[in-house]
């Protein structure tokens, strides 16, 4: 079937939407080079390309080898993830205060883990992944149907916020009354809960992956049937959607996504809400460019805050998440100051 | 200034049009400029709870090394057999901590509610609690093996008052960041949100520098706790209790009109910004206040107020009655902590949180089945 070629506007639009995608690829690899290049040891360009074209065994290659490539992995991995989660819930909830870290995923994922070590006896990452993929789930359904009960449409923004603080704050209280009953378990969760992509093995990249290209792959499939979604509920009914599926196969890439990331590098919390807002006015509203677009600047950003929490706390180290916040927070409050965060 | 559950939600406080001067059922008891109504429902409601809270305490005071039987505690208290120092210092000062904190949180819930016109404000999301928890963490991260030598000036600084100064700080930076020609509650709350999550991730990260030793004592603190607690915790939040709620009191009247729009309020001519600040200041240092001594308990000034509100049935909150039952949740909630995983002694704060987060969740449902109703 022939398609009418496109006029000189659409072409235009498309030219900038390429154009803009490549900016944000080229931004990802200068990110990549600086987060593999940047740290408590400078490796230089030179000894970068050594090492991961012909490893000798010298400092340098292991410290690329062993340190900084599986970091940057992961923060390619998370940042992809928790960016495209963000755009997901906003876009499903129509709330420009979405995140999963403000939603109750965050803690809902902490909790699960932290339960099936130190009741279940679960020793692996890869059972404690299963569950904080469980946990997040229950959590962001959970925050979901309590903005929606009630009646009367989607949740408000306020409403949202108020409820995953609310789950939040019972699961954090679960949490610490485990976790206080056994300081090594205590140990082991103050370094999760502040959220860092650094110190992981290369494993846990791997480890996942699959969960995260499951998650992309949904999201992308779900991206039309949500910009028809965000004509209204009606709307999209009387076009022959079917709603039921297309939440749910959202709901699924946010948890995916989310509870992935959060299995792998505790709280990250900001990401997923400041970076849909950077890339929607490149992209407009039609998700699926806004979904790449945030995707790749979630990954940009991630990577940028890591090299600058190892930057600026010389000799030692500034967990990426709490970098995120600090960048974050400021970002939050002006959206929330600039005009009443109406409904997207 | 629009009401915080979102567009179109009615506030539960403003639910009841009648207001409470109107009402005949109270006795108005007048001395000068100075007025209060006297009502008789909530006179009962009040002695009924002051009875039980002193009950709930005698109950509390029961458990320790030594068990004891409420009349022997009792005994104790009057008597001065070999209980008697068991129960002055160790036991009476735990127990009147929780009670006096319970009330000094519930009052600050019930100005907040007033003054934000929505049930489901709290000095949990100003920036009190959260700001006081990043400060305690700090000192007594700061105080370990870990940074003791650099830091020894801030490890000097007491965990009660770090405590009040953080808590000040926090309200502060919340205050002034919704502050927009004017205070709107919507604007608050978020803000508040907002300012909560970043000094949650800083205290993350101050608890992973720690030693894991003081990083677990952190915890404790971090979740409320009434464990160890003397009568230099009791004085201070007794004085800001014996101060302000006099001081609150007075206020009652500019609390009532400010339920209504901002027009009828500036024409019924009360101050609002200067009456609303004011108000506001009074619960910012009642909820530090009682931190310090205790730490962030949670969601005791949430849901305290709601639940005098409904006892008394009054319009809006009633600031004696919420005291009260905030007194009465409090130490019901430490009995609790003390008793449900024995021998293991959870942080009351865990409890009134486990207890708490569902009643928000409900409230939650109740006032979107309003708006749209």
């Amino acid at each position: 079937m022939a398609r009418p070629a496109p006029s000189g506007a659409v072409r235009a639009v498309h030219r900038r939407r390429l154009l803009v995608l490549g900016g944000l690829c080229a931004a990802l690899a200068v990110a990549t080079v600086l987060s593999i290049t940047v740290g408590a040891k400078p490796v230089p360009l030179g000894d970068v390309w050594h090492a991961l074209t012909g490893p000798t065994g010298t400092e340098n290659d292991i410290v690329v080898r062993s340190l900084r490539l599986p970091r940057t992995a992961i923060g390619v991995l998370a940042g992809v993830a928790l960016g495209v989660a963000g755009a997901l819930m906003q876009g499903h909830t129509r709330n420009p205060l979405a995140d999963p870290g403000l939603l109750g995923v965050t803690h809902g994922a902490a909790f699960a883990m932290v339960f099936s070590v130190m009741v279940l006896g679960v020793g692996s990452l890869y059972g404690y992944i299963w569950f904080g993929l469980a946990g997040a789930l229950v959590a962001s359904v959970g925050v979901f149907a309590l903005g929606m009960a009630g009646g009367g449409g989607g949740p408000t923004p306020v409403t949202l916020a108020l409820a995953g603080t609310a789950v939040s704050s019972l699961l954090y209280a679960l949490t610490s009354a485990l976790v206080l009953m056994n300081e090594q378990a205590m140990d082991v969760f103050r370094f999760w809960q502040a959220g860092s992509i650094a110190a992981r093995g290369g494993d846990v990249a791997w480890q996942v992956l699959p969960f995260i290209a499951v998650g992309l792959v949904l999201a992308l499939v779900n991206a039309p049937g949500l910009n028809t979604l965000s004509l209204g509920e009606d709307v999209a009914r009387a076009l022959g959607q079917n709603i039921t599926l297309t939440r749910t196969v959202g709901v699924t890439a946010i948890t995916l996504l989310s509870g992935a990331s959060v299995a792998a590098c505790g709280a990250l919390a900001f990401l997923g809400l400041i970076v849909p807002h950077l890339t929607r006015p490149l992209s407009g509203p039609d998700h699926r460019w806004l979904l790449p677009y945030s995707g790749l600047a979630g990954a940009v950003a991630l990577l940028l805050a890591d090299v600058i929490g190892r930057v600026v706390a010389r000799p030692g180290e500034l967990e990426v998440g709490v970098v995120l916040a600090l960048v974050g927070a400021p970002f939050f409050v002006a959206l929330v100051r600039r005009r009443k965060p109406v409904r997207l | 200034m629009s009401p915080v559950g979102g567009a179109g939600t009615v506030p539960e406080t403003g639910a009841r049009e009648t207001g409470a001067t109107a009402r005949p059922d109270g006795l108005p008891l007048r001395a000068g400029p100075v007025s209060w109504l006297l009502r008789l429902r909530s006179a009962v409601v009040a002695a009924v709870l002051l009875a039980g809270t002193v009950l709930l305490m005698a109950l509390t005071m029961r458990l320790g090394d030594i068990p004891m039987s409420v009349a022997q505690v009792f005994g104790a208290v009057v008597g001065d057999g070999p209980d008697h120092f068991v129960v002055m210092e160790l036991r009476l000062p735990r127990a009147l901590t929780g009670a006096l904190v319970g009330a000094a949180l519930a009052l600050s819930g019930a100005i907040t509610q007033a003054v934000a016109r929505n049930p489901l404000a709290s000095p949990d999301i100003l920036g009190v609690t959260t700001g006081a928890s990043v400060t305690v963490v700090a000192v007594i991260v700061a105080a370990g093996s870990t940074w003791g030598g650099a830091s020894g000036a801030l490890a000097q600084v007491g965990v009660p008052v770090a405590a009040l100064g953080g808590g000040l700080a926090g309200a502060l930076a919340v205050y002034l960041l919704s502050w927009r020609r004017g205070l709107d509650g919507y604007r608050l709350v978020l803000v508040g949100i907002g300012v909560s999550a970043v000094c949650t991730n800083v205290k993350y990260w101050l608890l992973t520098i720690g030693d894991v030793n003081d990083s677990s004592r952190a915890m404790v603190w971090i979740s409320g706790s009434l464990n160890g607690r003397g009568w230099e915790h009791v004085v201070p939040v007794g004085l800001a209790l014996a101060l302000l709620i006099p001081l609150t009191l007075l206020g009652t009247r500019s609390l009532g009109a400010l339920r209504f729009s901002d027009e009828t309020v500036t024409g019924l001519g009360v101050r609002m910004n200067l009456a609303r600040g004011l108000m506001l200041l009074a619960a910012v240092l009642l909820a530090a206040t009682a931190t310090a001594s205790a730490g962030p308990i949670t969601f005791v000034a949430l849901a305290a107020p709601q639940i005098a509100l409904r006892l008394a049935g009054t319009a809006q909150p009633p600031l004696l009655v919420s005291a009260l039952v905030g007194a009465a949740l409090t130490t019901a909630a430490d009995l609790v902590a003390r008793t449900a995983f024995n021998p293991v002694e959870l942080p009351v704060g865990v409890v009134t949180a486990v207890l708490g987060a569902p009643y928000l969740i409900y409230l939650l449902i109740r006032v979107r089945r309003k708006a749209r109703s």
